[in-house]
C-alpha cells in the first residue's frame, strides 16, 4: 500500500510543477539556512574541553575598585603580574597555569628557510596537562624547569614541519629573538577555538599557536605580551619594571581544583587574599573576587559573535515563514483534489487511508526539499566566508551528519506543515463532493 | 467603481484557514524584514563612515624586527627605514606608529579632563604616537595652530613613552573640550599630567574600528615610535601610485636590513584592504540580511499566488454566476484584489506589533536602538504592493472567466 501511495504522491507532484517546485525550494532554503547557522553556532559555542569543565577555574581579583571602566562592573578577566606571583605560591590547586600571548621572530640555523615570526604563549608547565595538549614527540617541560630559567620550548606541528620536515626534533635547537632554545616537545595539531584559555587573545580565531615558552623564562627575558594590557587611565609607568609592579592586568591565570571542597577552600583563600590586600593598604574597597569554572567562563567571555546568533534567528524565522507557506500551499493543493478524495471515500477508502496517502505525498515533498536542502547546506557552509570572517568560517565543515540532519529536518517540517491540510482533506464528505460534481 | 466591501469581508470568513495562513506569513515577513532593513541601514552607514585620511593612497607595512633589539637600536633601525621610505620615488611621506585609523591592530584609550582633579573625564579619546611627518602622511588638514616640531618629538615604544609634551587634537575633540572658545594654547589633563594643545586638525578616526561614541576624537602625542618588537609603517603614495608602491615596499625594506620579518601575504597592505577586513563582520551581516529579506519577500509572494489561484479555481462557478448576473470583468478583478488587500492589512497590523517585539529581542544582542515607525510603514507599503502584484495574475484569470462557467460541472 505504501508504494501505491508513493506512486500517487510522485504522480501528483508532477501535475503541478510550479507550485511543487516552489514548496520544495522554500523548504530547501529554510532548512539549509537553519542547519548552516546552527552548525556555526554549535562550533562557536561548543565547550572545547567538556571533560575538564568541573576541574578548571579562573580566579579574578578586583584590583581597580571604583575606577573600573571597561569590564562592566566585573573584575578584569586577567591578573596583574604581582597577583599571579602571589597565587602561584598557593598549592591548594593541583594545577596552576599562568599564560600570556607572545609573538617571536626567528632566524633559523638552516639558511634555506626564511626568517619568520610565530605566535604562541608563555605558559607554566601545568598548562599542557591541564588543557590536555596532545604531543607528537617529547612532552612538556617539568615543573622544576618552570623556575630554573630553563631554555625549553614546545613547538607546534606546523612549525616542526617547516623547520625539521616533520621529523622528531626533540633536543634540537631553535633560535628565537637572540636566544637559543632546546625543543622539549612537538605538539600534535592543537587549536581549540575560541582561545578561551587566554582572555587577552580571545578574539584570535586564528591559526594554531606554534611556540610555547616557560612563563618565568619569558618574564626574565622581558618578552612583552602580544595581547592587550589593561592599565588604569592615569597609568604613568614606564618600562618593564614598572609594568610588572603595576596594577595593569595582562596575564591569564587558571587553576585546577579536584573537588567541590577544594573549590570552596580556594574561593575562601582568594577572598582572604583580597582582604589582605585591603588590610595592607593596596586596595581601598571591599574584597571582590570571582572563581568561575570553564563553563561559566565561556559564558562570561561572550565569545560567540552576536552576528552568529542573529543569523541563526533570521534563519529560524525564514524556516517558520517557509513552513507557514507550505501549509497554505498544501492546503490549496489537497482541497483542490476534493472530488478525487470524495470518489475514493465513496469507493470505500477509510479516513486513515486518506491520511496516509496525503502524508506520504507531503513526506515526498519534504524529502525532495531535504535533498536539495542538503546540497544547499554544503554550498552555504563552503561559502560562509562571504558572510563571516575567514577565521570563523574556517571552523565549520559540512559532513554526512549535517546533510542527514538537513534531510530529516526537511521531512519533519513537511509532515508538520501537512498535518492541518491532511486533516482537512480527511474530513471531506464523499456524498457532498459527488453531488456537487 | 463601487467596491462591495461588506460581501467581500463576509466571504473571507468562509476561508478562515487560508486567510489566517496568508496573514500570518505577512506578519512574520513584516516583522523580520522591517528589522532587517533597519539593521542593514545602520550597518551601511557605519561601514561607509570616512576615516578622514587620504585612504586611497595609504599603504601600511607590518614590520617585525628579528633579534632582541635595545630601544636605541630599534630607534636607529626605524629611522633608517623611514629615511629610505621618504626618499623612495612615489612616496609623499611616511611615519611609524603602533596603530592607524579606523582599522588598527591596537588602541590606547585616553581620558581627557579639563581639571587635574576631575572625577569623570570630559571626553575619552584614543591616541596616536606621531612625529612631525604624521600629518603629511595621513593628509589631514591643520585647521588651527601648528604641527609638532622635530625637537618636541621624543623616542618611545610600547613600554616606554613620554607622558608629557604638547598635543594635537581633532576638531571634534576640540569642540567637545572647548565648545565656546579656541582650544589652542589651552592645557588639558591626561592621567593627571597637563598637556598643551598646539594644533587642531580636521577630523580623523581613532584606531579601534569598534569605537562609536568618540570615533573622531583622536589625539596626537609627539613620540618617535620605534618598538623593539616592530611597528606599523604608514606610507602615503602619490595619487594613483599606491598599488605599485605596495608591491615594491617589502623588497625595498629588506634591502635596508634583512633582519626583519614582513609577512609575504599580509605584511604590506593597502589601507583599503585593511579597512575592508576590519568591517567584514558588518558587511557579512548586511549580505546575510539582504539575502534573507529577498527570499522572505519572494516566498510570501509565492504563497499568496498559490492560495489565490486555489480560491479562484474553487469559486469558478460563483464567479461565472456573478458575471452572468451582470458583474463586469473589472468587478471581479476588484473583488479579488480588495480581498487580498484586507488579508494583507490584517497581516500588517499583527506584523507591526511583532516587529516591535523582534526589535526588543534584537536590542538584547546587537547595539540597536528602537525601531523607528517609518521602517514599519515602509515595510507595510512594500507588502501591500507585493500582495496586490501577487494577486494580480490570479485575479485577471478570474476576470477572464466566462459566465458559462456557472453552468459547468465543478470537476
Amino acid at each position: 500500500m505504501f508504494t501505491y501511495y508513493l506512486n500517487l504522491g510522485m504522480h501528483s507532484l508532477s501535475r503541478n510543477v510550479v507550485i511543487t517546485g516552489l514548496m520544495i525550494m522554500l523548504i530547501a532554503v529554510g532548512v539549509a539556512g537553519s542547519i548552516t547557522t546552527y552548525a556555526l553556532l554549535n562550533v562557536l559555542s561548543a565547550n572545547p574541553l567538556p571533560s575538564r569543565s568541573q576541574q578548571l577555574f579562573v580566579p579574578q581579583i578586583d584590583n581597580r575598585g571604583p575606577n573600573r571602566i571597561t569590564t562592566g562592573g566585573e573584575p578584569d578577566p586577567e591578573l596583574a603580574f604581582r597577583d599571579v606571583i602571589a597565587l602561584r605560591a598557593n598549592d591548594e590547586a593541583t594545577g596552576r597555569a599562568a599564560i600570556y600571548p607572545i609573538y617571536l621572530a626567528s632566524i633559523p640555523a638552516d639558511i634555506t628557510i626564511q626568517p619568520f615570526a610565530a605566535k604562541g604563549y608563555a605558559v607554566s608547565a601545568d598548562f599542557f596537562r591541564m588543557f590536555l595538549v596532545p604531543f607528537q614527540y617529547g612532552g612538556a617541560w617539568s615543573r622544576a624547569d618552570d623556575d630554573d630559567g630553563s631554555n625549553a620550548v614546545v613547538i607546534g606541528r606546523d612549525l616542526n614541519q617547516k623547520l625539521f620536515r616533520g621529523e622528531n626534533s626533540v633536543g634540537r635547537e631553535l633560535p628565537l629573538e637572540g636566544h637559543v632554545y632546546r625543543i622539549a616537545g612537538v605538539m600534535e595539531q592543537w587549536n581549540p577555538l575560541p582561545r578561551f584559555y587566554a582572555a587577552a587573545d580571545v578574539q584570535g580565531f586564528d591559526l594554531a599557536p606554534q611556540i610555547f615558552l616557560p612563563f618565568q623564562r619569558a618574564i626574565d627575558l622581558k618578552i612583552p605580551t602580544a595581547g592587550s594590557t589593561y592599565c588604569a587611565l592615569n597609568y604613568q609607568g614606564r618600562g618593564w619594571d614598572d609594568l610588572v609592579r603595576s596594577e595593569c592586568t595582562w596575564i591569564s591565570y587558571w587553576v585546577e581544583l579536584s573537588d567541590a571542597a577544594a573549590v570552596r577552600r580556594y574561593a575562601a583563600f582568594l577572598s582572604a587574599y583580597a582582604e589582605e590586600q585591603n588590610a595592607n593598604g593596596r586596595f581601598s574597597w571591599p574584597a571582590y573576587t570571582r572563581l568561575r569554572d570553564l563553563e561559566q567562563w565561556l559564558k562570561y567571555l561572550k565569545i560567540v559573535p552576536s552576528e552568529a546568533r542573529i543569523s541563526f534567528f533570521v534563519a529560524l524565522g525564514l524556516l517558520l515563514v517557509c513552513t507557514v507557506n507550505t501549509i497554505g500551499l498544501l492546503l490549496a493543493r489537497f482541497m483542490r483534489r476534493g472530488p478525487d478524495i470524495g470518489i475514493r471515500r465513496a469507493l470505500g477508502a477509510s479516513r486513515g487511508a486518506i491520511y496516509r496517502q496525503y502524508l506520504v505525498e507531503a513526506a515526498v515533498i519534504g524529502l525532495a526539499g531535504g535533498l536539495l536542502g542538503a546540497l544547499l547546506t554544503v554550498s552555504f557552509i563552503g561559502n560562509l566566508n562571504l558572510v563571516f570572517e575567514e577565521k570563523i568560517a574556517r571552523t565549520v565543515h559540512s559532513d554526512a551528519g549535517t546533510m542527514a540532519l538537513a534531510i530529516c529536518l526537511a521531512v519533519v517540517v513537511a509532515i508538520i506543515a501537512a498535518a492541518y491540510p491532511v486533516w482537512r482533506a480527511s474530513r471531506i464528505q464523499p456524498a457532498w463532493q459527488l453531488k456537487a460534481g | 467603481m463601487n467596491i462591495p466591501v461588506r460581501p467581500i469581508l463576509s466571504a473571507l470568513t468562509r476561508h478562515k484557514a487560508g486567510v489566517f495562513l496568508i496573514a500570518l506569513q505577512v506578519a512574520l515577513t513584516l516583522a523580520i524584514v522591517a528589522n532587517a532593513v533597519f539593521v542593514i541601514g545602520q550597518r551601511v552607514i557605519y561601514i561607509s563612515r570616512p576615516t578622514g585620511i587620504d585612504e586611497a593612497n595609504i599603504v601600511v607595512v607590518d614590520n617585525r624586527w628579528v633579534g632582541a633589539l635595545t630601544s636605541v637600536q630599534a630607534q636607529a633601525k626605524t629611522a633608517a627605514d623611514l629615511a629610505m621610505l621618504r626618499q623612495l620615488p612615489g612616496v609623499v611621506d611616511a611615519y611609524a606608529d603602533y596603530s592607524f585609523p579606523g582599522a588598527g591592530p591596537w588602541a590606547t584609550l585616553w581620558a581627557i579632563s579639563l581639571d587635574a582633579n576631575q572625577k569623570s573625564p570630559t571626553s575619552y579619546s584614543e591616541a596616536y604616537f606621531a612625529d612631525e611627518h604624521a600629518l603629511a602622511t595621513y593628509g589631514v588638514r591643520l585647521v588651527a595652530g601648528r604641527n609638532f616640531q622635530a625637537d618636541e618629538v621624543t623616542p618611545g615604544s610600547q613600554l616606554e613613552q613620554s607622558t608629557a609634551g604638547p598635543i594635537i587634537i581633532t576638531q571634534d575633540l576640540a569642540g567637545k573640550l572647548f565648545p565656546a572658545e579656541s582650544s589652542l594654547g589651552k592645557a588639558v589633563y591626561v592621567g593627571g599630567v597637563a598637556r598643551t594643545i598646539v594644533g587642531v586638525i580636521s577630523d580623523m578616526q581613532v584606531p579601534a574600528v569598534g569605537t562609536r561614541t568618540f570615533a573622531y576624537r583622536s589625539v596626537l602625542s609627539p613620540i618617535r615610535w620605534a618598538d623593539a618588537g616592530g611597528d606599523q609603517y604608514i606610507v602615503r603614495a602619490k595619487p594613483g601610485q599606491a598599488e605599485q608602491l605596495r608591491i615594491r615596499l617589502s623588497t625595498a625594506l629588506y634591502n635596508v636590513s634583512r633582519l626583519r620579518v614582513i609577512d609575504a601575504v599580509d605584511g604590506v597592505q593597502s589601507f583599503h584592504a585593511l579597512r575592508s577586513k576590519a568591517y567584514s563582520r558588518d558587511r557579512g551581516l548586511v549580505i546575510l540580511l539582504t539575502t534573507a529579506s529577498i527570499i522572505l519577500l519572494l516566498a510570501t509572494a509565492g504563497g499568496i499566488i498559490g492560495i489565490t489561484v486555489f480560491w479562484v479555481d474553487e469559486r469558478r462557478r460563483q464567479i461565472g454566476l456573478r458575471r452572468a448576473l451582470g458583474a463586469k470583468r473589472s468587478d471581479i478583478l476588484a473583488h479579488i484584489l480588495t480581498e487580498n488587500f484586507f488579508i494583507i492589512l490584517l497581516g500588517i497590523s499583527v506584523g507591526s506589533l511583532l516587529a516591535f517585539a523582534v526589535n526588543i529581542a534584537l536590542m538584547h544582542f546587537l547595539e540597536m536602538t528602537r525601531l523607528p515607525t517609518v521602517y514599519i510603514a515602509l515595510g507595510s507599503a512594500l507588502l501591500l504592493t507585493l500582495g496586490q502584484c501577487a494577486a494580480l495574475s490570479p485575479a485577471r484569470r478570474a476576470a477572464r472567466m466566462s459566465p458559462m462557467e456557472a453552468t459547468r460541472a465543478a470537476i
